[in-house]
């Protein structure tokens, strides 16, 4: 079954089509909102990538763009978030402190995101620049192309 | 020199509680006994001074030093364009000091972060309780026997 | 542990929480509501969501390092925090600042006020329902943001503005990119004003809520475009000049209700006022005397040469040091040695600028103030931030304090918002512009 023709190409285009429609949820909490702010505008387009519309709902998005520091009250926050939100779901921790805890190594950070939730890219920069994070939207996108997708005829049959 | 005049008018005043004045920098400072800060705080209020706002109300930790913590608070007169930067040793037998939140809101979240930060207790606050850190951190982060990296996670961490 | 509110609420009153995680990107406050209906009984606030521990980092790092963690305070303003720290350790030092490095920080610090009153209204703008406000200044802050970067190389988080100076020379071509930025956010603002000023949804929003008096305004400990929103027209630049504010001419705008509508045309005018500021430094701002970076010879040449004698020809340095050139560090930094980094030509060529370059950055030398205390407030975005330093001689401070302007302002919310809908909330909440880096610290 898994080498099957019609597996593999149903597989890409149920990659092609999440790829190309990822509804983002921005936790933003800090500094990097304001790099996000401008990625999301005019100059730097996120919308052509396809990842312009913001669902400030977990149940709705399938991105979660982690934004900024996230402090050790923040933590559980943003695990219940994480946790609300439903499969398939992917994690980009955006900026220094959301990926390793940044210049903030301290009592009250949290030192990267990965120490609460799965993370998929990483996208550094104190703040990054926009391109950074375009770059680190596609990289994404290649990884959801490549990835192995669940879907029902699949489960029913495997 | 406006400010000496203050200075002076205040050690006429209260003539026991004032330890220390200076003026460095161009910064008026007064040293105060701690338990006469509301009656300084309420004579400062009235005319000729009319020092209505208080700017900033902090605490620093002298560690090894008797005693301890010294509370810091600038206030400033609007019309005169004054400040005035008022210190008080807090006693290292019981760290309370009189709340200023009768006499201006502002001081309500200013002294809970005090408190949060160095576990120093007023005395008239009607809320004081942790405001930067959360329930269940213990300790109070600013002391400098507080260590830097000393983490106390909330939720249970994975790597 | 149940919080106050919880404990104070009637029983059968609704508890609503605007979480920690606000769509309204403010950062993370989280405001419990209690409601009856759509209107609000009681609030509470709770914050720290987002506490760095600022100031307890600042005791363990040297007064040069610790610059960096100051320019993610109020990180839409990010180039205001650096001069206050900055200008508070040269108070203690008693060190004179060159004059072109002083307008020079003017015109930064008034570029970065731009940008944060664009963000500001731009997000309040946008919660209200208005998001083509939003991505027309965007647009305007994108320019604005250009300049700041050709200059220092970052476009937010700068660490631009040195104790003693600045730390390289502006761009060679600053003066078309700051025209063309004036240009666009003078149109941007045009048609911002049109969409939003008599727009009735936008007053019905603003107009009478939020209202805060004088006098309480002050007994909150109110500053910034808040106070003056309320008449009293309070500002650091006008009543304690720094810089060479004293020689600029602008105004200080004022509203007279103090209500969100007040503190919005505040901040527009307030923007209309730093495009003029700026102007004012473009004029007066010489051109650079600094030539092209083309001649000149290798740093290796230079220190091989310069084993035998002092080389008499020009080094070429690196493309990242450019701006800071020997020829011109005279007129963007302090010359006293023990507080600023020498020229690299110096470094790398002469034994007194090697040994000033290590002094300086060897732990336990650099830069160690005198034992004592300083408090020096600049105009930030929101109102007066202020500085509180006390040095014990080393070179680490011991303790460094922030008086942060939106502190005031949102302990006043529970306040303002009482009584009101919960649709009050936000274009109140963002009038106030609160930003979390300084707030929390």
């Amino acid at each position: 079954m898994t080498g099957s023709f019609i597996y593999t190409k149903f597989n890409y285009l149920l990659g092609w089509a999440r790829k190309f429609s990822l509804f983002h949820y921005p936790y933003v909490t800090a500094c990097c909102g304001m790099e996000y702010m401008s990625t999301a505008c005019a100059h730097f387009d996120i919308d052509r990538f396809g990842a312009g519309w913001t669902r400030f709902s977990p149940r709705q998005s399938d991105l979660l763009l982690v934004v900024g520091t996230i402090c050790q009250k923040q933590a559980p926050v943003l695990k219940t978030v994480y946790d609300q939100m439903t499969e398939p779901k992917w994690v980009i921790a955006f900026g220094a402190c959301a990926v390793s805890g940044g210049i903030y190594d301290n009592y009250a950070v949290v030192q990267g995101v990965d120490q609460i939730i799965p993370v998929d890219v990483y996208v550094p920069g104190c703040p990054p620049r926009p391109e950074t994070v375009l770059d680190g939207l596609l990289k994404l996108q290649e990884k959801i192309q490549k990835q192995e997708h669940d879907w029902r005829w699949k489960k029913r049959n495997s | 020199m406006e400010e000496t005049k203050l200075l002076d008018e205040l050690g006429k005043t209260f003539p026991d509680k004032i330890l220390e004045t200076s003026s460095f920098l161009g910064d008026t400072a007064v040293v105060i006994v701690w338990d006469a800060l509301l009656d300084i705080v309420n004579f400062l209020r009235k005319k000729p001074y009319e020092f209505n706002m208080l700017l900033d109300l902090t605490c620093v930790d002298y560690q090894g030093r008797s005693p301890r913590f010294e509370m810091v608070y600038h206030v400033f007169a609007l019309a005169a364009r004054k400040r005035l930067r008022i210190k008080l040793a807090v006693p290292d037998d019981q760290p309370v000091v009189d709340s200023l939140t009768p006499v201006w809101k502002n001081a309500n979240w200013l002294e809970r972060e005090v408190y949060d930060m160095f576990g120093i207790r007023f005395e008239g606050h009607p809320d004081l309780r942790r405001l930067f850190m959360y329930d269940g951190f213990e300790g109070h982060p600013l002391r400098k026997d507080y260590p830097l990296r000393k983490r106390q996670p909330l939720i249970p961490l994975r790597k | 542990m149940p919080t106050r509110l919880q404990r104070e609420a009637k029983p059968d009153s609704l508890l609503v929480n605007m979480g920690p995680s606000h769509p309204a990107m403010h950062g993370a406050v989280r405001i419990m509501l209690e409601l009856e209906g759509e209107r609000i009984l009681n609030s509470e606030l709770e914050v720290g969501y987002l506490h760095r521990g600022f100031e307890k980092l600042c005791e363990n790092r040297t007064f040069f390092n610790l610059l960096i963690y100051t320019d993610r305070l109020n990180y839409v303003s990010p180039l205001i925090n650096n001069l206050g720290y900055v200008m508070t350790v040269e108070k203690m030092l008693g060190l004179e600042v060159p004059e072109r490095a002083q307008y020079i920080r003017v015109l930064m610090s008034e570029l970065s006020r731009i940008s944060d009153h664009l963000t500001c209204l731009a997000a309040m703008a946008m919660e209200c329902g208005a998001f083509t406000v939003f991505l027309y200044k965007m647009k305007a802050r994108e320019f604005i943001w250009d300049v700041i970067e050709a200059t220092t190389g970052a476009r937010m988080t700068t660490s631009y503005i040195r104790i003693g100076g600045v730390r390289a020379d502006l761009d060679p071509d600053y003066r078309p990119a700051v025209q063309k930025a004036i240009l666009e956010t003078r149109k941007v603002l045009k048609d911002v004003h049109g969409l939003l000023d008599k727009n009735k949804i936008f007053l019905n929003r603003t107009r009478e809520i939020g209202l805060m008096t004088p006098e309480n305004a002050l007994n909150w400990g109110w500053t910034g475009p808040a106070l003056r929103s309320t008449g009293i027209a309070y500002d650091v630049r006008r009543a304690f000049p720094y810089l060479v504010y004293d020689r600029l001419k602008f105004d200080i705008p004022t509203g007279v209700r103090g209500d969100n509508y007040d503190r919005y045309m505040v901040r527009m005018k307030e923007m209309e006022q730093s495009l003029a500021i700026v102007e004012q430094c473009l004029e007066r701002l010489q051109k650079s005397s600094r030539p092209i970076m083309a001649g000149g010879i290798e740093p290796a040449d230079a220190i091989h040469a310069g084993r035998s004698q002092k080389p008499k020809e020009k080094i070429r340095l690196s493309p990242n040091l450019e701006g800071a050139e020997k020829d011109i560090t005279k007129d963007i930094l302090a010359a006293d040695g023990r507080y600023v980094v020498p020229p690299k030509e110096d470094t790398y060529t002469t034994i007194e600028g090697l040994i000033s370059h290590f002094k300086f950055f060897m732990t336990g030398q650099g830069i160690r103030p005198p034992k004592g205390e300083a408090y020096f407030s600049v105009e930030g975005g929101n109102g007066e931030l202020g500085y509180y330093i006390v040095s014990d001689g080393s070179d680490k401070p011991y303790r460094l304090h922030l008086r942060a302007p939106c502190l005031h302002l949102l302990a006043a919310l529970e306040e303002l918002i009482k009584g009101r809908y919960v649709a009050d909330v936000i274009p109140t909440f963002g009038s106030m512009n609160i930003i979390l880096g300084e707030l929390d610290r």
